[in-house]
């Protein structure tokens, strides 16, 4: 496998019965709950992408280079290409397919496409998982390379387009959509203020954790 | 018919975004027929040789393990037109990463671990994968990509050269550059009753199904490829590649479906790059800065396994006034990966090196390098003689410098200095060919609920095809935008060229254009209400495809770049990039801003970050993956700006537009190598402008 890193703050021992090279885990995906048995070297996006079918989070390189699986792990943003399929048991996770709340889009997936942040929509899910999390990342005050230095520790961190460059700067674009996803970033990161952006979706949020 | 307003030129939103935004636009790894299998590729680990024996027994007793495909016991397959598609077919291994086995399994981890356990044995045999100058096996190629002649002569260069008061003479470098779509090349591939269906990541369905159609010997009808949504290509999509031929036998060996997605780190071997360039521009000029003279002589490679030749220095046939020229093309056969077509492939390195030549000039000349190109400037083609159909660079090159702010400038370099940085500003010229690269037919139907469908085989990677279509059959039409469903990605359509060339829209536009006129015309023939299944009218362009056009067509475009480039850590940083282009009439200034910033952003990469090279003991990339090969991220990109002039050149096709998915890239690198002169005052005349090769240069 091209990882075995367990994600931070791991859950100990799982709850399920291992059998054979393969366990039994509850994965809980935008707010759906599923029991199934993965095989050990599964990753999280191999999962989400053959087993569930929720072929939102792309496979880009596999390898944790490109950012095109990103989804939201217990909220925060994670490459889900790095990320073993057995060791998220229990964990609430967010894809792309589960920020819309039925017919009404994400306020990103609306800026996403009033910019034209896209072109040919493989880095997109990846990109707009991502942006969720780091617009949360700056509300939660996690500096990035080009806070100033005189911030002040643990507050909110303003997201200027400097601070949207640097924190999406691990989801390639090919297609260089670049300054569209940042002007699309920037049209969301007012309404973070109100809590609106950085909510992961009706299904996600209203799942009890 | 109502009259609607003209959607042509209107900046409507993509139509299949809202898909791409949700996560439910499905590309082609993204189906998983009941029973799908998975395919993994192993590849060759010599660069040249033959192999001697393949032991499958371990692979093959791991649980899981359907099959283990070699050129043993895989499927015979015609020979192909392009040999790249000739796989698993014999024991010759032509460079390090071909495909020597393909494992199938029932899940990809399987699949995946079963790859490791084939064991191959090689005679190696020497290889040769080093480009040099002077390599004894370069020769003057016949005819470069494109099919443009290898070789053209104007006037007698030599004496010219030798008479010339004014003189530059350098070479440029750049190393194999790898296109790297976001999506890596994939294919989903099932037999029903003899009927291929494959879900391909392609630039072209209809040509990868008359592909496989050939390979396996079956009809046309025989097959089906659907591409509904791609992503990215830039080139290395625009024919097939060999993933879908490999799942196509594995599916047909299993008698499953078979999807097979190629791992990032193997695109470099298989799917073709841009091949590294060796460039010697030499001009000559009257002290005012006439050229005379003109010579751009380019050394590249090509493979073993087929023929492709970087046209670098055609785009000099197009660019300026010079009785006297030469440009030619020396290529030698190593034991490399397969070269092909990368975004703008022969423009994009060509005018790097031309443009920063011309650069020299004007330095030498101490002349403004705006008003250099625009004295320079031809009353038609130079190498044709024919007159051009339009041309609006002087304009592009003036309006680009009036928005930019290029003036006042102190030509003088290495001046300006914030603390450790030095910033500089430069400009380069961009072409790039209008190209009808094959007819297309359409059909257009008129449904009696007032709706219409178009029916075409295009391919949108990324560009809004579905988007510009719809607009020009309404614009055709006269019905509202909202009124036309577009059908296209699956070769079952009726057939459309390649994404590619930046001619996609030209020619499958033209195609749904004709389908769509006709239409109104039958209509009106044939009044009162429509049948239930509608009225429908098709018509192709093939005849039009196959006419010669008296005159030149290009699109042009000129980019002015500010870079700052930092003394102590040798990091060359881009402030501001504006690109300026003609490019005939923009369709949808939405969708077009976003390809030409596109453009743009990968040109950057060109110049700045991208970097690979084969390494001449194993023969292998040196920078197969993304962590090692640097694309551009969102933190490199700042103050991107594109505008276009409104061109009305009434030669080209019914929308009297040229096509924009390559001229965005073509001046980009030489502007910022300029710009990078500008701020330092040193040349450095191989790409990309990395900190090693600034700080050596600053410290010398």
């Amino acid at each position: 496998m091209d990882s075995s890193n367990r994600p931070a703050g791991g859950a100990g021992v799982p709850r399920s019965a291992a059998t054979g090279e393969r366990s039994e885990v509850i994965l809980r995906v935008n707010g759906t709950t599923y029991t199934l048995a993965v095989d050990h070297r599964a990753t999280l996006l191999d999962v989400l992408r053959e087993r569930l079918d929720l072929t939102g989070a792309k496979k880009g390189c596999d390898h944790g280079q490109c950012g095109a699986c990103t989804v939201l792990v217990d909220g925060r943003r994670a490459n889900s290409c790095l990320l073993l399929a057995v060791a998220q048991d229990g964990r609430r996770l967010t894809t792309v397919e589960g920020l819309a709340d039925g017919l009404r889009l994400h306020p990103l997936q609306e800026a996403f496409l009033a910019r034209d942040a896209l072109q040919c929509g493989y880095c997109t899910p990846g990109q707009i998982c991502s942006a969720l999390g780091a617009i949360r990342e700056a509300a939660d005050g996690f500096p990035s390379y080009v806070t100033p230095d005189d911030a002040r520790s643990g507050a909110p961190v303003e997201l200027t387009d400097d601070e949207i460059r640097e924190r999406m700067s691990g989801n390639l674009c090919r297609c260089g959509a670049y300054p569209r996803i940042v002007e699309a970033v920037g049209d969301v990161r007012g309404a973070a203020a109100t809590g609106d952006a950085a909510d992961t979706g009706s299904r996600g949020a209203g799942e009890a954790s | 018919m109502a009259a609607a307003p003209s959607p042509l030129g209107e900046p409507l939103v993509r139509r299949e975004g809202r898909e791409k935004v949700t996560g439910a636009a499905r590309y082609a790894a993204e189906h998983t027929p009941p029973g799908c299998a998975y395919a993994w590729p192993v590849p060759a680990t010599i660069a040249r040789g033959r192999i001697t024996a393949l032991d499958t027994t371990a692979a093959l007793a791991l649980p899981g393990v359907h099959a283990v495909l070699t050129h043993l016991d895989a499927p015979r397959l015609a020979a192909p037109g392009d040999r790249t598609l000739a796989v698993l077919q014999d024991d010759r291994v032509p460079h390090r990463g071909w495909y020597v086995a393909l494992v199938v399994a029932d899940g990809l981890e399987t699949a995946r671990a079963a790859a490791e356990e084939v064991h191959v044995s090689y005679e190696p045999e020497p290889h040769d994968v080093r480009l040099t100058p002077d390599h004894p096996g370069l020769y003057e190629a016949e005819l470069a990509n494109g099919l443009y002649p290898g070789t053209r002569e104007r006037g007698d260069f030599e004496a010219a050269f030798a008479a010339a008061p004014a003189t530059v003479d350098a070479t440029y470098t750049m190393p194999p550059l790898h296109n790297h779509p976001m999506e890596p090349h994939a294919s989903t591939a099932r037999w029903t009753h003899g009927h291929l269906t494959v879900h391909d990541s392609s630039q072209g369905a209809t040509k990868v199904r008359d592909d496989l159609a050939a390979l396996f010997g079956l009809g046309p009808d025989d097959v089906t490829v659907i591409s509904e949504h791609v992503g990215g290509g830039f080139g290395s999509k625009g024919t097939p590649r060999p993933q879908v031929v490999l799942a196509a036998m594995a599916a047909q060996v299993t008698g499953r479906p078979v999807k097979l997605a190629l791992p990032r780190r193997q695109l470099p071997a298989v799917v073709g790059h841009r091949a590294p360039t060796l460039q010697r521009v030499r001009l000559g000029a009257s002290r005012e800065g006439d050229l005379t003279v003109l010579a751009q002589e380019v050394t590249t490679y090509t493979c073993t396994v087929r023929g492709f030749v970087e046209g670098a220095a055609v785009p000099a046939r197009v660019m300026y006034a010079s009785p006297h020229s030469r440009t030619l093309h020396r290529v030698a056969a190593l034991d490399v990966p397969s070269p092909s077509w990368m975004r703008a492939p022969g423009e994009a390195p060509g005018m790097y090196a031309l443009e920063c030549a011309v650069d020299e000039l004007a330095v030498h000349l101490d002349i403004d390098p705006v008003e250099l190109r625009i004295r320079n400037e031809p009353d038609a083609e130079p190498d044709s003689g024919r007159p051009f159909s339009s041309r609006h660079l002087v304009e592009c090159l003036r309006q680009g410098a009036d928005r930019f702010g290029w003036l006042p400038r102190d030509r003088r370099p290495a001046l300006r200095r914030e603390g450790d940085l030095l910033v500089g500003t430069g400009v380069a010229a961009a072409t790039y060919p209008y190209v009808l690269v094959g007819g297309s037919a359409a059909e257009a139907r008129a449904h009696p609920d007032g709706t219409y469908r178009i029916r075409v085989n295009a391919t949108d990677i990324g560009t809004g095809a579905r988007t510009v279509l719809a607009q020009i059959a309404a614009a055709a039409l006269g019905a509202p935008e909202d009124h036309i469903r577009i059908e296209i990605g699956s070769s079952d359509l009726p057939p459309g060229v390649l994404a590619g060339g930046s001619g996609g829209t030209a020619s499958w536009g033209w195609a749904v254009h004709k389908a769509a006129t006709a239409l109104v015309a039958r209509l009106r023939e044939e009044p009162g209400p429509l049948p239930p299944n509608g009225l429908a009218a098709t018509a192709d362009t093939y005849q039009e495809a196959a006419a010669t056009s008296p005159y030149a067509r290009h699109s042009f475009g000129a980019h002015f770049a500010e870079v700052q480039v930092d003394t102590v850590t040798g990091e060359v940083r881009v402030r501001r990039l504006l690109g300026m282009f003609a490019a005939g009439r923009i369709l949808n200034p939405r969708t077009a801003r976003s390809q030409l910033i596109g453009g743009m952003t990968m040109g950057l990469g060109m110049a700045l970050t991208e970097d690979c090279e084969l390494d001449p003991v194993h023969g292998d990339f040196t920078a197969c993956d993304l962590a090692s090969y640097h694309v551009p991220v969102c933190a490199d990109i700042h103050g991107i700006e594109v505008h276009w002039i409104d061109e009305d050149d009434p030669h080209l096709n019914p929308m009297g537009s040229k096509g924009i998915g390559e001229i965005g890239i073509v001046g980009t690198a030489a502007a910022l190598a300029n710009a990078f002169w500008h701020a330092t005052g040193i040349r450095l005349r191989d790409l990309p402008l990395t900190p090693d090769k600034v700080l050596e240069r600053l410290s010398g």
